[in-house]
């Protein structure tokens, strides 16, 4: 073969690719899901909401003023400057500034950044967690279910954040003193993610089990595909349906856990602020008359998880065929 | 029906051996118990004298036997950083989470189920659409930021309300209450609230679908066939069957309220057990996490089970059922 024919060979691979990801596109706008979302105005408002905050916070280095982490930027003399429409308000600090003269604007995008990234990271650890063994009890059924089942049942009963509680201050016992800075963040995300796990398993064990009745699984084994296989390629792409809408509630729940945590002071040090620890720390401001520092990072709080909230809300009844 | 117990006992009694072999784990092995306890000048010798007294050299079997002894008994050791026994400073702060969690759930219930009921038999009515407007965003706003609201306008703007602590308490007995006195109670008013609103939007919301789906079945259809008077069918035949998921669901939740009451707690500066446990995860004090730990799971255990029993005694089919599947 040529090089030339496999240029040719190679863009028509290409072109198939597009074509075909067009097509899913248009499946897409065409499906029931499209529809149901172009139907609701409220998702679609939570929707934009959740790609501008979402979007602000990824985008935070190149949209803040300053960076708050950066002590550089800091002074002193510019802590409580209240915000920019109160009689002291200076453009410089749009919606104020904390007691360490962080600009709230910037500190707010950055903490958000860091609420986001602890919350997705969790979700996915604990959607990774729960999904596998979810897929292992209901696939192998026997003592293993009926072990996995147990400890799911009994965490269950035990509300998710004292279990965080408990896990983050283990941790906190556990390791040496100097390193906490550092590790707090991926503590906060194995915490949150343990304390989350059985809602993935227990879904996904029931669906498999449906599943591994049916003709298809059937014919994989008797064909001799691996367990692992079976369960991997053939079971889950037909049991994720659901864990998608609890990842989406899950994902609001890991927000509000984190906020909880930081804002308990058992969550991400000082240093480095996600919303709940700048909410701590306004709080020890609210007497002295600067609301600021609570409000602005507490609305934007309120909203994300709102919003993500109702997308979840929203994709539970367009992902339910009974409501159809 | 005593079988039922039984069986469901005997699971708790599982269920708190491993919470203990956790609690005893976390104290035995998580820092040094030793080390912990006394000085930096103590010596090698007296320390070693100490891990002998303290029965730290014997296998662990027989330490984990007798903590749970121990424990069973109320023993929990002796706080790291304030060096009095664990059981005393529990036996302080507990009737101040008891009295705060019992005000929430109270709170939640009487008003949750009527809102609930409201909003299910009149879907379309303004007043049942503010309702789920607020219950939306009670179930976003975060606890601790509506109890800093809260703060912020009845404490710091009109001054109305005390923002931290439980006010006069007056002793009965061995249990401090704060019902007695003036500042007692206005003290409880906002803690109690911003305990109780998130679990009144959940009941409020649970009430609602499950009478919204009773009120579709046949029998209620039939009851306003036979010309029963509306009061008669909402809540003498769909409210009663709507009480049973209510009743579970809602006393697992009270099991909830005491772990958010650590929030709660924390913002009110509220002296109960979630702020001890709180500041003891903050000062590794090990005693007392393992302490709180303990009675934390000893309260869901007993919740679940009378929660199950009482799931049993309100719904016949499950007692034929139970008797029929397991003999």
């Amino acid at each position: 073969m040529t090089a030339a024919a496999r240029t040719v060979e190679g863009g028509g691979i290409d072109m198939n690719f597009i074509s075909r990801t067009q097509d899913t596109l248009h499946r897409f706008l065409d499906g029931d899901v499209w529809y149901s979302f172009t139907q609701s105005r409220i998702t679609i408002v939570a929707a934009i909401v959740t790609i501008i905050l979402v979007g602000a916070s990824v985008l935070a280095p190149f949209i803040s003023i300053h960076d708050p982490f950066n002590p550089v930027n800091l002074n002193l003399m510019d802590s409580f400057t209240p915000p920019v429409w109160s009689e002291d308000g200076r453009w410089a600090f749009p919606l104020g500034s904390d007691d360490q003269g962080r600009d709230l604007y910037s500190t707010i995008l950055y903490g958000s950044r860091l609420s986001l990234f602890i919350g997705f990271a969790s979700v996915a650890f604990s959607m990774s967690l729960g999904v596998s063994l979810g897929l292992i009890a209901g696939y192998l059924g026997g003592s293993v279910d009926a072990f996995i089942m147990r400890v799911a049942d009994i965490q269950i009963s035990f509300p998710g954040i004292l279990i965080a509680l408990l896990i983050d201050g283990l941790a906190r016992a556990l390791l040496p003193g100097e390193s906490h800075d550092e590790v707090m963040v991926y503590v906060l995300i194995l915490a949150i993610g343990l304390s989350q796990w059985v809602n993935f398993a227990r879904t996904v064990r029931g669906s498999t089990m449906v599943e591994r009745n049916k003709e298809y699984v059937q014919a994989a084994r008797v064909i001799g595909v691996s367990r692992l296989f079976i369960m991997v390629r053939h079971i889950m792409p037909n049991v994720m349906g659901p864990v998608l809408v609890i990842a989406t509630i899950s994902l609001a729940v890991a927000i509000l856990s984190e906020a909880a945590l930081s804002f308990l002071g058992v969550g991400v040090p000082p240093t480095q602020p996600s919303l709940g620890t700048l909410i701590r720390i306004g709080q020890d401001f609210l007497f002295s008359g600067e609301w600021w520092i609570v409000i602005f990072p507490g609305m934007t709080l309120a909203a994300l998880v709102l919003a993500v909230n109702l997308l979840g809300d929203w994709l539970r009844d367009a992902l339910n065929p009974k409501l159809r | 029906m005593i079988a039922l117990i039984i069986r469901r006992s005997y699971q708790s009694v599982v269920v708190m051996l491993v919470v203990a072999l956790l609690a005893f784990t976390m104290f035995r092995y998580v820092g040094d118990p030793v080390s912990m306890m006394v000085g930096q000048d103590t010596s090698l010798e007296q320390r070693e004298a100490m891990r002998v007294s303290l029965g730290l050299k014997d296998p662990v079997p027989v330490q984990f036997a007798r903590f749970v002894m121990n424990t069973a008994q109320g023993e929990f050791g002796i706080s790291y950083q304030l060096g009095r026994p664990v059981a005393e400073i529990l036996s302080e702060r507990v009737p101040a989470t008891l009295e705060l969690s019992l005000v929430a759930a109270l709170f939640a219930m009487l008003v949750g189920i009527p809102m609930g009921v409201y909003t299910a038999l009149h879907p379309q009515k303004w007043l049942s659409k503010a309702f789920l407007t607020i219950s939306l965003v009670g179930i976003s706003l975060p606890t601790f930021l509506i109890g800093i609201l809260l703060i912020l306008f009845f404490g710091v703007l009109l001054n109305w309300l005390p923002t931290f602590g439980r006010g006069e308490v007056v002793m009965l007995g061995g249990w401090s209450t704060g019902f007695l006195s003036g500042s007692g109670v206005k003290s409880l008013l906002m803690p109690a609230f911003t305990l109780g609103m998130f679990q009144l939007t959940l009941i409020m919301r649970l009430v609602r679908s499950e009478m919204m789906e009773v009120l579709l079945t046949d029998y209620i259809k039939f009851a306003r066939a036979r010309g029963l008077s509306n009061k008669a069918v909402n809540f003498g035949h769909a409210l009663k069957n709507t009480l049973v998921p209510v009743i579970t669901i809602t006393g697992l939740q009270i099991g909830n309220i005491v772990a958010f009451a650590t929030i709660t707690e924390s913002v009110f500066q509220w002296p109960g057990v979630g702020l001890m446990f709180i500041q003891a995860i903050g000062l590794v004090d090990i005693p007392i996490m393992s302490a709180y730990l303990v009675l934390v799971a000893l309260f869901f255990v007993i919740i679940n089970l009378i929660v199950d029993i009482l799931y049993h005694v309100v719904d016949p089919r499950l007692r034929v059922d139970g008797s029929g599947a397991h003999g």
